[in-house]
């Protein structure tokens, strides 16, 4: 227990840049390159530079690729400047993974829409790339993604793969049009009015900006859907993950450990209040 | 009082033979002292360590020692800080980072240095506060190693309170000033010597080395009385009950505003809060940059940083900082620790540099009502 605390040493394989600001980091474990690192979907890890700090990253490869994850990171701060040099065949520290995930089997058989704002999309990223992996087990997917300009659109020839899968839309939108964007222009949540579903057989998970969310599940729960099949991932400083240190607090909940994806029904009234 | 124990009578003049014993039993003793104008906790050896006569005159943003023609050694409340510097230290290693020079690194658990330590003096707030420690430190899914290693080796003297503060107000919470539970062996002072009780398989061995003779029926009523004019004369007070739904009903409450006029966001309250356990991860890396230190600093919801995520802190006015101590202490922490995590010992009130007094401030939450659903 208490030496699964301190960080393992991982490789970075491979390292692609997503944007000017964003990049992908593709990391192996070094020790025990036999054992798998096994997580799930919406989790995220503590990942540090040598000498910098740490950041909690969101995973978003596959659990079934087994011998790497992935980490797409936005250039933000102190640390995540730093992580920008580093370059394939460097290491990194790695604790976890944290945190709840998704509840993806509960959503098996399900038709699912997916809304996320900004790089807030990377923790749904993982739940986009296990649901088209899996086509078969789920119904329509729907993913509705919304940036504040054109160049923060990334993974935009994935999603153009992603479309062309059966019983999947992907509809992006930008706050501000630019040369060549062939989006929609406004807010994600515009997206939502013209959006058809079955109440009965959709699920819904959501990460991004709080006030984006709550006025995303508004438009939700208008349509039709129950609370209870809309999820969240929060975001809040998280410096141990673990539960210990309190930065991550949403009044009785510590994001890191009972986080970061919730039921909506079960913070509804947190996310109400600015400044919690 | 617990008395369903053997309770004994340590004569004043046989007190330096607990010291005598704590440290035949190998035990680094840590007690109370007079430093700075106040009562520090910190490693004595002998009795002649422990403060004389020290009387805490203590009010919101103010304290200071003065000295009463007394032997007792423990005729004061509390200084700043009891326990929990020594179980969550101010700073402390985490791990250590070390990268050979083809690029590998490696990961080391900073060694353990904890000892076996007796802390004399503890009140009963303090004894109630480590219980809280413990349940987060201990009782979630990742128990925090250093604090393990630390608490394992405690051995817990408390001393009953009877010289209470105006600022305290243990009585209201349930917390004090009589310690019930949660010690090794508990004193009761009386100008002659210390009633005895022990709370343990640890206590009862220590106890049964010492020159006790028996209580007299006298001795432990002194005791008594004491700790029930020390809850009598409190004037302070929570509102009673558990406060969580009142509070967060009052969320946009007028009066976290005027309480954030005063505030000045400094975390003092934070800082000697014998519960609170924000922590922030600091690197220090030596001067070749080979090695480098994971540190954990204590940290303060009254700082920006303390809930910043890009571009901007959750939390970004004193208003919403105030708030967010307020009612995690007194609301919130019953959802995590079952309980609240206020324990009535009064320093926050003591050590704020505007005296801001939650006493004073819960009355003027509750006036308010909110607006019907």
């Amino acid at each position: 227990m208490n030496e699964g605390r301190i960080p393992r040493s991982a490789t970075v394989i491979d390292r692609i840049d997503e944007s000017p600001t964003v990049f992908t980091l593709r990391l192996r474990l070094e020790e025990d390159p036999d054992t798998p690192f096994v997580f799930r979907p919406g989790q995220f890890n503590m990942v540090g530079v040598f000498g910098v700090g740490e950041v909690p990253l969101s995973i978003v490869s596959d659990p079934l690729d087994i011998d790497f994850f992935d980490h797409t990171v936005r250039i933000v701060g102190r640390v995540t400047t730093a992580m920008a040099r580093v370059r394939p065949g460097e290491r990194l520290g790695i604790r976890g993974p944290f945190g709840s995930g998704w509840p993806v089997e509960q959503a098996v058989g399900r038709d699912i829409v997916l809304v996320s704002g900004g790089l807030g999309c990377a923790p749904l990223v993982s739940v986009v790339n296990y649901i088209s992996r899996r086509r078969d087990q789920f119904g329509q997917m729907t993913l509705l993604h919304g940036v504040k300009s054109p160049e923060e659109m990334i993974y935009r020839e994935r999603f153009k793969e992603l479309s062309r899968q059966d019983r999947t839309r992907i509809l992006l939108t930008s706050d501000r049009a630019g040369d060549g964007w062939e989006g929609s222009v406004g807010p994600v949540t515009a997206l939502l009015d013209d959006l058809r579903f079955n109440p009965d057989t959709t699920s819904a998970k959501l990460c991004g900006p709080e006030p984006m969310m709550v006025a995303a599940v508004k438009k939700l729960i208008t349509g039709g859907m129950a609370e209870e099949e809309i999820f969240v991932s929060l975001e809040r400083s998280m410096q141990c993950a673990e539960g210990l240190c309190g930065h991550c607090m949403l009044v009785g909940h510590f994001i890191c450990r009972d986080g970061p994806v919730f039921r909506y029904r079960d913070i509804r009234p947190l996310l109400e209040h600015k400044g919690l | 009082m617990d008395t369903d124990d053997l309770t004994g009578f340590l004569p004043r003049s046989s007190f330096k033979d607990l010291f005598t014993l704590l440290l035949r039993e190998g035990f680094r003793i840590v007690g109370p002292r007079e430093e700075d104008g106040t009562i520090v906790f910190k490693p004595v050896t002998s009795i002649s360590d422990l403060p004389v006569g020290v009387r805490d005159d203590q009010s919101p943003g103010r304290y200071r020692i003065s000295h009463q023609p007394t032997v007792r050694n423990f005729s004061w409340a509390n200084g700043p800080q009891a326990l929990k510097p020594l179980l969550f230290p101010p700073v402390e290693t985490l791990w250590e980072s070390r990268q050979d020079p083809d690029g590998r690194l490696s990961f080391l658990n900073a060694p353990d240095l904890s000892l076996p330590t007796a802390v004399i003096g503890l009140r009963s707030c303090d004894l109630v506060a480590l219980d809280l420690q413990d349940r987060h430190f201990l009782n979630g899914p990742f128990p925090d190693r250093g604090y393990r290693s630390r608490r394992e080796k405690l051995l817990l003297i408390g001393v009953h309170c009877s010289h209470p503060a105006a600022t305290c107000f243990c009585a209201s919470t349930g917390d004090g000033p009589g310690i019930r539970s949660g010690f090794d062996l508990v004193l009761g002072e009386t100008d002659e010597g210390f009633v005895v009780s022990a709370g343990s398989e640890k206590g009862r061995n220590l106890r049964d080395q010492l020159p006790l003779r028996p209580a007299l029926a006298k001795e432990i009523q002194i005791v008594r009385e004491e700790i029930e004019a020390a809850a009598r004369i409190q004037t302070r007070a929570l509102p009673p009950g558990n406060l969580r739904d009142r509070l967060f009903l009052r969320l946009e409450a007028p009066h976290w505003d005027t309480v954030a006029q005063r505030c000045l966001s400094c975390g003092n309250c934070t800082m000697v809060c014998p519960t609170c356990f924000c922590s922030r991860n600091l690197e220090e890396t030596d001067l070749p940059g080979n090695t480098s230190k994971t540190l954990r600093q204590w940290d303060s919801c009254f700082t920006s940083e303390h809930s910043y995520i890009h571009p901007a802190p959750v939390r970004g006015t004193t208003t919403f900082r105030y708030r967010q101590w307020l009612t995690h202490k007194l609301g919130s922490w019953h959802d995590q620790y079952g309980r609240s995590g206020c324990v009535g010992c009064g320093r926050c009130l003591t050590w704020c540099p505007t005296g801001i007094d939650m006493t004073q401030d819960l009355p003027h939450l509750f006036s308010w009502e909110p607006p019907g659903e």
